[in-house]
Parts: C-alpha cells; sequence; structure tokens
C-alpha cells in the first residue's frame, strides 16, 4: 500500500492569503500572477457549504463577495462572487463524483451522507498533489486510520475498504513487467538457499478483517460502477445515481491477492502459509526463507500432517500461470501482456 | 498553412477524442477514423489496460495527444514527474505535436484539475511563454496550447484574451489549438464578438481545431462537451477554416457519450467545411457574420 507519514496539507492552501482591495489611499491594491494565483486557488478550493454554495464568510470574516471582487471582475448579469463560484462548484463537483468512481465500496459501507462528509474532509485534508486524478485517493488509508469518527460506527470495514478499493487502483494500472515462465522459475528455484523471486509490484496483498471481495463483488453485480476518466469538459451537478444496496458483511478475517491477468483485475483468497509465503518475496526474503518462516509459523496442528511440498508446488504452478513473478534483470521492459 | 511546423507540418483530417465507452467498438470493429485525440494524463501510467489498448489503437490509426494538466500558466514550481512521464508517452505514440491548454491550475504542488483563466497580463504571457519553452525543450515535439473557455475575467487584465494568445504563442513560438467552441462560450460570458478573437489571432500558428458542444445556464454557457456541435459554433468553425485553411479538426464529447457511430457521424459534418477550402484566404478584420 502508498503511505506517506508526511503532512501532505499545503499550508498555502489552507490558509488562503489575505486579499487587500485597496490601499489606505484607497488605490487598488495590484497583486502579482503569484498572489493573483494563491488567492485564485484558495477560493476555488474552499469548502462549499452544505447546500453546495459558496461560503459568505472568508476565513478572516470578511464577506467572500469583497474578496472575489478584489480579483474577479463582475459583468451584467454575474457578480464577482458568482462568476468564481462556478469554479469553486466545478472544483468540488469533479473531485467527487471522481472520488466516488474510485471508492464505490467505502460510500456503500457509509451510505451516501456520511460518505460525502467524509470524501469533503479528505479533500480539505488532503488536496490533490498529484497532476492526475488517479492518484486522489492515495492518502485515504492514512486519513482514514487518524480520522475514525468521520466513519464510525463502521469505522473498521470502511478503512478495510478504502485500503482494498486503493490496491484495485494500484492493480490496475501500475507496473508490471516480463513474467517468468516454469522454465524459468525452475531455473532459479535450483540455485537453492539463495534463490529470490521478485513478485510483480502490481500484485496487491491484503489482510482484511472482512470478506470484502465477496461483498464489492454483489455489490458490482447490482450497480455498473465504472472509473472515470480525465476531460476537460466542466460537468454539470448531476444526481449521482443510488447504489443498490448489499447487506454489509460481517467480520471474517481474509488473505488477498488483488492483481491484474490479462489485463482484467481479479481478487484471489489466498491460505495464510501462502499470503505470508508472498509477503516474505515482496520483501526481498530468498525462497527459502519466505518458505521457512511461512511454513514454520504455521500453527494449525492439522495442518503439520499436510503435504507441503505438494501444496507448495501448487501454489507456485497458479502463481506462474497469473504472471505474478519477474526477473528484475528483465523489468526495464514493461510487460505487453500483463 | 494547415500543415505548418507547430503541428509537426501534419494535417490529418476529422478525429475523434478516445474514451473508454467506445474501446472495445474500434477494437473489435476497426472503424475509419482519420486519426485519435488521447488525453495524455489518462496514459501516462506504469502498465495494465490502459496502455494495452493504446497500443492496439496505435496499431491501427494516427493518435494525437491532448493534455489537461501541465498548467503552462501555473506560476509555482512544475512537477517534474510530469513531464519525464509525458515525454515517456510521446515516445510512445509519436506524436507529431502535443497540446495542452492556456491555463492555470495548480499552486504550490497542489492541483485544481480546473482550467483556470489567466489574468491577460503582460507578466502571465512572459512567465507562461518561458514555461512553454522549457516544456517543449524538454519534450523535443511541438507544442500548441488551447484557449479555455472561461466563466471569470480579472481586473488586472491589460490585454484581451485573444491579444493574450497571440502575445503568449509568439513569445513561445509555438502553436494554437483553437478551440472554436471555447471561443463561442467565453464570448457569451463576456460578452464580446467571437469573431473579433478569431480575426485577431495568428491564423499561421493554428496547428488544430477542437469542436464542442455546450450548455446554455440562465446566466451563462458552460463548456460541456456533452451535445453535438451547435449552429453558431459551426458557423463560426466556417470562418476559421477560412482564415487558417483546412486543418486537423476533433469533435470532442466527453460526457453523456453516445455511440461511437454518433460521434463519428457529428464530427463528419465539418468535412463540409474543410472541402470548401483549399487554402486560407485573406479575411477583412471586421467579418460579416455578426
Amino acid at each position: 500500500m502508498m503511505r506517506r507519514e508526511s503532512k501532505t496539507l499545503n499550508t498555502k492552501s489552507t490558509k488562503p492569503p489575505p486579499a487587500q482591495r485597496t490601499t489606505k489611499s484607497g488605490e487598488p491594491v495590484r497583486m502579482n500572477l503569484e498572489q493573483t494565483q494563491r488567492l485564485v486557488a484558495s477560493l476555488v478550493m474552499r469548502r462549499l457549504t452544505a447546500d453546495d454554495e459558496m461560503q459568505r464568510s472568508w476565513v478572516d470574516g470578511r464577506p467572500t463577495a469583497e474578496i472575489a471582487e478584489a480579483v474577479i471582475a463582475p459583468n451584467d448579469r454575474l457578480s464577482s462572487f458568482e462568476r468564481i463560484e462556478i469554479y469553486n462548484k466545478q472544483y468540488w463537483f469533479r473531485l467527487r463524483d471522481c472520488f466516488g468512481d474510485d471508492f464505490p465500496g467505502v460510500r456503500a459501507v457509509l451510505g451516501d451522507r456520511k460518505f460525502d462528509a467524509m470524501t469533503e474532509a479528505y479533500l480539505n485534508a488532503c488536496p490533490s498533489r498529484s497532476f492526475t486524478l488517479r492518484n486522489l485517493g492515495q492518502f485515504l488509508v492514512g486519513f482514514l486510520e487518524t480520522h475514525p469518527e468521520l466513519t464510525a460506527p463502521w469505522s473498521e470495514l470502511a478503512l478495510d475498504m478504502a485500503k482494498f478499493e486503493w490496491a484495485q487502483v494500484q492493480a490496475f494500472d501500475g507496473p508490471g513487467y516480463a513474467p517468468l515462465s516454469a522454465g524459468d522459475l525452475a531455473k532459479i528455484s535450483a540455485k537453492g538457499a539463495k534463490a529470490r523471486l521478485h513478485l510483480q509490484p502490481y500484485v496487491q496483498l491484503l489482510e482484511l478483517r472482512y470478506p470484502l471481495d465477496d461483498f464489492l463483488l454483489a455489490l458490482k453485480k447490482k450497480n455498473a460502477a465504472m472509473r472515470g476518466e480525465a476531460s476537460n469538459a466542466m460537468e454539470e451537478d448531476e444526481e449521482r445515481p443510488k447504489l443498490k444496496g448489499v447487506r454489509r458483511p460481517l467480520r471474517k478475517r481474509v488473505l488477498l491477492a488483488v492483481h491484474r491477468f490479462e489485463n482484467s483485475l481479479y481478487y484471489k483468497r489466498l491460505e495464510q502459509e501462502a499470503f505470508d509465503t508472498l509477503v516474505a518475496l515482496r520483501d526481498g526474503a530468498t525462497l527459502e526463507g519466505a518458505l521457512a518462516g511461512a511454513i514454520g509459523k504455521s500453527q494449525a496442528a492439522v495442518r503439520r500432517n499436510r503435504d507441503w511440498l505438494a501444496v507448495i508446488q501448487e501454489w507456485f504452478d497458479i502463481w506462474t500461470r497469473l504472471g505474478w513473478f519477474y526477473s528484475p534483470a528483465a523489468a526495464g521492459q514493461r510487460s505487453k501482456r500483463r | 498553412m494547415a500543415a505548418n511546423k507547430h503541428n509537426g507540418f501534419t494535417n490529418l483530417g476529422i478525429g475523434i477524442g478516445l474514451r473508454v465507452p467506445h474501446y472495445q467498438h474500434i477494437l473489435t470493429k476497426k472503424p475509419t477514423c482519420d486519426w485519435f485525440e488521447i488525453i495524455s494524463e489518462n496514459y501516462m501510467v506504469d502498465g495494465g489496460r490502459p496502455l494495452e489498448v493504446l497500443d492496439q489503437i496505435l496499431k491501427q490509426y494516427k493518435v494525437i495527444q491532448h493534455g489537461v494538466s501541465m498548467y503552462f500558466g501555473s506560476v509555482t514550481k512544475q512537477d517534474p514527474m510530469h513531464v519525464k512521464r509525458l515525454k515517456e508517452l510521446v515516445k510512445r505514440t509519436k506524436t507529431p505535436f502535443v497540446s495542452d491548454h492556456l491555463c492555470w491550475g495548480s499552486v504550490d504542488g497542489t492541483y485544481t484539475h480546473d482550467l483556470l483563466p489567466m489574468p491577460y497580463t503582460f507578466e502571465a504571457a512572459r512567465k507562461t511563454a518561458r514555461r512553454i519553452r522549457e516544456v517543449r525543450d524538454y519534450l523535443e515535439v511541438p507544442i500548441c496550447v488551447e484557449n479555455v473557455s472561461s466563466y471569470a475575467e480579472y481586473h488586472q487584465s491589460e490585454l484581451t484574451e485573444w491579444e493574450f494568445l497571440r502575445e503568449v504563442v509568439e513569445l513561445a513560438d509555438c502553436g494554437i489549438l483553437l478551440d472554436v467552441n471555447n471561443i463561442y462560450v467565453s464570448s457569451q460570458n463576456h460578452g464580446f464578438d467571437p469573431y473579433d478573437y478569431l480575426n485577431g489571432i495568428p491564423a499561421e500558428r493554428v496547428g488544430q481545431m477542437h469542436i464542442a458542444g455546450h450548455s446554455k445556464f440562465e446566466k451563462y454557457i458552460l463548456d460541456t462537451h456533452d451535445h453535438p456541435v451547435l449552429d453558431p459554433v459551426w458557423k463560426m468553425y466556417a470562418h476559421a477554416i477560412k482564415l487558417c485553411g483546412p486543418t486537423s479538426t476533433l469533435l470532442e464529447w466527453d460526457a453523456h457519450i453516445p455511440s461511437f457511430e454518433e460521434v463519428h457521424r457529428e464530427a463528419m459534418k465539418a468535412k463540409k467545411f474543410l472541402a470548401s477550402v483549399s487554402a486560407p484566404v485573406k479575411v477583412e478584420r471586421k467579418h460579416d457574420a455578426a
């Protein structure tokens, strides 16, 4: 999962620059380009009211209209306030839509009202720091971990769903390299104790407290959710289609690989030892070390009598067919198949 | 004139935007289309389906890249990863030129994901032109900048929008992606004559044109790209083609996207205008079609 410990808040965008329309002598103050852009960005990105209008008061208590008049010219139909309000609304409508497209499961868990409030809080705290809307939700997991009050009483479920859905974004178009064949794998494992296998970066391994794979599949079956695309068109303020509900899942721990095969997204459940093996390989362990760690710490007595050799053989057979391993030497060549 | 150094000496005909709902149709039916425009940012990814589809499209069709977040007019520092990824995509598509908007939209690395209008000042023109040159030098392909539709104007503007556009492209020595619909939308929102705009731009720098539909509201017009092109825009397009000569033209349709055939049929209406002019004609500064 992509996490950042550093604060993503841009203090300049959350503490809008002062707008001063006139000097003491009454002359208009001329802002330079940078000052203008900082002020307008603050106006455009400021939270809307509950009725999706531009806020009437500025951060310092002055009327927002006064701030808008300092920089935006009115016309015969619209005041300065109304003109900049068009952009203020568009900013929030566009980002909300995009965010809703990427996290339909979180929306289903929270319901529309709570999801909208959480979205606004998130986007206000973590405005986009990327040129692409694809990364809009990159800080959501970290944000929800520190703001469980926004998702209560479904905080754990919403957090897991955010992890699951962000993993899908990464698995959908994350880097992938030419996969190893079964023959390649045999050659590598023949190296013995030092052999290492490299997991495709797009394979996302998740430990979840709820069976969200089943939940999301049921949800998608009832609703046609789509990923959004970047475009330069303005959007009309349209009512989002209501999600047809699916009962929230009961707690049940699942281990998942979120991956792509032939460029379609899939979720694959894993048993504990398989999951631990893949996590260890992903984190750089040798093949021997990964397997010893995963099987060695297996607690279930019933598992001690398993034919581990056959089990492991089957795991790697499946994972290789799914193309989950690659050679770092070939990593410069992006796979066209995966 | 239409094939010029700003569009890599290309005149491709009539294109449409490559959009997800049409992927399946295009890949399986391989319909006739002169070229596709891609939104660069949708393909500036590391792998997966977007690039797989793009590679298949590239085998069959000409592709031109159009961006939505370069923000040439943003005054604070640019994300170096953005231009690096854009260059990787340029190498992949072999686009003869790239286009993005004459606007700003980010401050200190925070993105509004909107195309915010510039204050039309000489300072802004200088700074914007410098950034266009820097990006072009790095990408090593020509750049065309697109005029945006706008809903607000700044007190501090010293120039008209078309004077500003001219100032920027001449300082940057770059091309223009002339969005005829955007001119119409802005003219209605700001109360200027759109033909003054068309007649006021350096026609020899126009490398491509955009046409699109828009939506009328009580007090303003919104550039929604969700309708067929409206008559006033077709009239302006005819005038623009007279000024610039036959120029690669793209129909934008980004919301409520109908079938590929319907979008393509709408785009092909431009053909009669392109066919009516074999070379640009000298047009008097004052139009007669207001």
